[in-house]
């Protein structure tokens, strides 16, 4: 890909990904020729309401579901948050407690903290040093007043994918509604909500092709969940607001192409992940791998180089056209760094010299070898400011 | 986000190494924050001949040492305490809110390598720093 010439390699599709060209196309006439409002009565709008259907149909054969179990939401922030607030407020006779883990996304940390202080008690689950939640641990956890159990599929930063369907049996075999924030699975591994063991399942569209601001939320049939957004009566009376039908639209052929793509792409990715993990190792000294070694998404890289600071780094690779991203606190207002890598027991120092990569469906081959090509270099200057290098 | 100095000073820093034989050393800052300055000083009589840096941190913490270093060669001591990180940061034509605390950064490593040097030749230490 080129900028105006530029050379441009994105390689930040955990933050966000381009929206496909048929991905846009599908969504075009539903700005300004179908522009109508799906709870209106003409012709016009109930051709947006045959399209808003549709693509829950579609959005429900990619999870295992049925259509009138998916609704959809302004994204994962809104689907994560639905999820515990609503689980929360429906149950909180039978119980006030929630069990999470200590590197779920904000969506899922901030809506717990939240409950927290209006009285819940939320125990938040060690990971172990790749970022695995110890299904034990979730029995352990489980008191006779917990009423959801919440852990991501897979983890943004790390990659590292979760033994959800161990968790998900133990949280059933005591009675309790289970979650799992799914946004960074789409695509990449298998989701199925019934494998999974999900009454509740949140997803993003921009992480998988399709347009920002679009997700939804899989409630399965008679789990006890409020309302979160109270107005009209869209989405079945559940979730109020004029459906975002372009978005909708988006969404349902994304989730299509996304998921019906991963037996070809999936592969290709890991190996192109695998080739980056093992020439960055190889090149420099005092660099290791964050996340698990095996059960981590087929797109992600996640390495910590020690003596150097992640903002540097990701300065340096935008001035070559590199897209990255980094747990380190200079990027953040919180001058902490990234929670996830310290739950996995990584010291700040560490931390703060991490880097992901995440590919996506565009990148090739000779972009891993640019990565390869300048990155070593990168590192090596930085190391030389820095007072934290060892003499050699 | 930056200005084109800091991106200078970040991309093409100045007087970056150390003095092999400094007489004045300061090491401020720590990992948990992300910032660490090592700043050596050669001095003599009363003035600044050289200064250079070592910094592990970001843009802002790099640019921030390198033009500290710039702003303090060939002053005099008390001129080069007079040297603020608001001065600093204004050389670099201004950086993000977030990021001040690197100027701060780049002011106490001077102010901390001139102690040093004071305490080693036995006379009083400076401004605080
Ligand atoms: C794991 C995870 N959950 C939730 C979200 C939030 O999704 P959205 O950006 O659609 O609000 C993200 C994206 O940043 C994510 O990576
Ligand atoms: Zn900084």
């Amino acid at each position: 890909m080129t900028d105006g010439g530029r050379r441009l390699v994105y390689l930040d599709h955990a933050a966000t990904t381009p929206t496909r060209p048929e991905v846009a196309r599908a969504m075009l006439p539903y700005f300004s020729e179908r522009f109508g409002n799906p709870s209106s009565l003409y012709a016009l709008a109930r051709e947006a309401k045959e399209a808003v259907e549709e693509a829950r149909g579609r959005v429900a054969a990619a999870i295992g579901a049925a259509p009138e179990e998916v609704f959809f939401t302004s994204g994962g922030t809104e689907a994560d948050n639905w999820a515990i607030k609503g689980v929360a407020a429906a149950n909180r006779k039978k119980g006030d407690h929630i069990v999470t883990s200590s590197i779920e996304h904000h969506a899922v940390l901030h809506p717990c903290r939240a409950l927290e202080k209006q009285g819940y008690r939320v125990t938040y689950l060690p990971v172990d040093e790749f970022g695995r939640v110890e299904p034990g641990a979730v029995e352990e956890a489980i008191t006779d007043k917990t009423i959801l159990v919440s852990v991501m599929a897979a983890n943004n930063e790390i990659g590292t994918v979760q033994p959800v369907a161990a968790i998900s049996e133990i949280a059933h075999d005591h009675g309790v509604l289970f979650h799992t924030d799914a946004v960074q699975a789409i695509g990449a591994i298998p989701v199925d909500v019934d494998a999974m063991g999900a009454d509740l399942l949140a997803i993003s569209a921009h992480k998988f092709g399709g347009p920002k601001g679009t997700g939804a939320l899989y409630i399965r049939r008679k789990t006890r969940i409020g309302t979160f957004m109270d107005g009209g009566a869209q989405e079945r009376g559940r979730r109020a607001g004029t459906e975002n039908v372009p978005g909708i639209v988006g969404m349902g052929r994304a989730i299509e192409l996304a998921v019906g793509e991963m037996p070809q792409n999936a592969p290709r990715l890991a190996a192109m992940r695998d080739r980056l993990i093992r020439g960055i190792l190889d090149a420099v000294p005092d660099t290791r791998l964050n996340g698990h070694p095996t059960e981590r998404l087929a797109n992600n890289v996640n390495v910590a180089f020690r003596y150097v600071e992640g903002e540097s780094i990701l300065l340096m690779l935008d001035a070559l056209g590199i897209a990255a991203s980094t747990g380190s606190a200079c990027t953040s207002a919180s001058l902490e760094p990234s929670h996830v890598l310290t739950a996995c027991g990584l010291p700040p120092e560490h931390a703060h010299g991490s880097l992901r990569l995440t590919l996506g469906h565009r990148n090739t081959e000779e972009d891993v070898d640019y990565v390869l090509e300048v990155l070593p270099g990168i590192i090596g200057r930085l190391r030389e400011i820095s007072p934290l290098t060892p003499e050699r | 986000m930056y200005s084109e100095q800091v991106m200078d000073h970040f991309m093409n820093p100045r007087n970056m190494g150390e003095i092999p034989d400094a007489n004045g050393v300061g090491e401020v800052g720590n990992p948990t924050c992300g910032d660490i300055m090592r700043i050596t000083l050669r001095i003599e009589d009363d003035r600044i001949v050289d200064a250079k840096f070592k910094t592990f941190g970001c843009a802002a913490a790099i640019a921030s040492s390198s033009m500290a270093t710039e702003l303090i060669r060939g002053k005099t001591l008390d001129e080069a305490l007079a040297v603020t990180n608001r001065a600093v940061a204004e050389a670099l034509e201004g950086l993000p809110p977030q990021k001040l605390h690197c100027s701060v950064l780049a002011e106490e490593g001077i102010h901390k390598a001139i102690d040093d040097y004071r305490a080693r030749q036995g006379a009083p230490e400076a401004s605080g720093g």
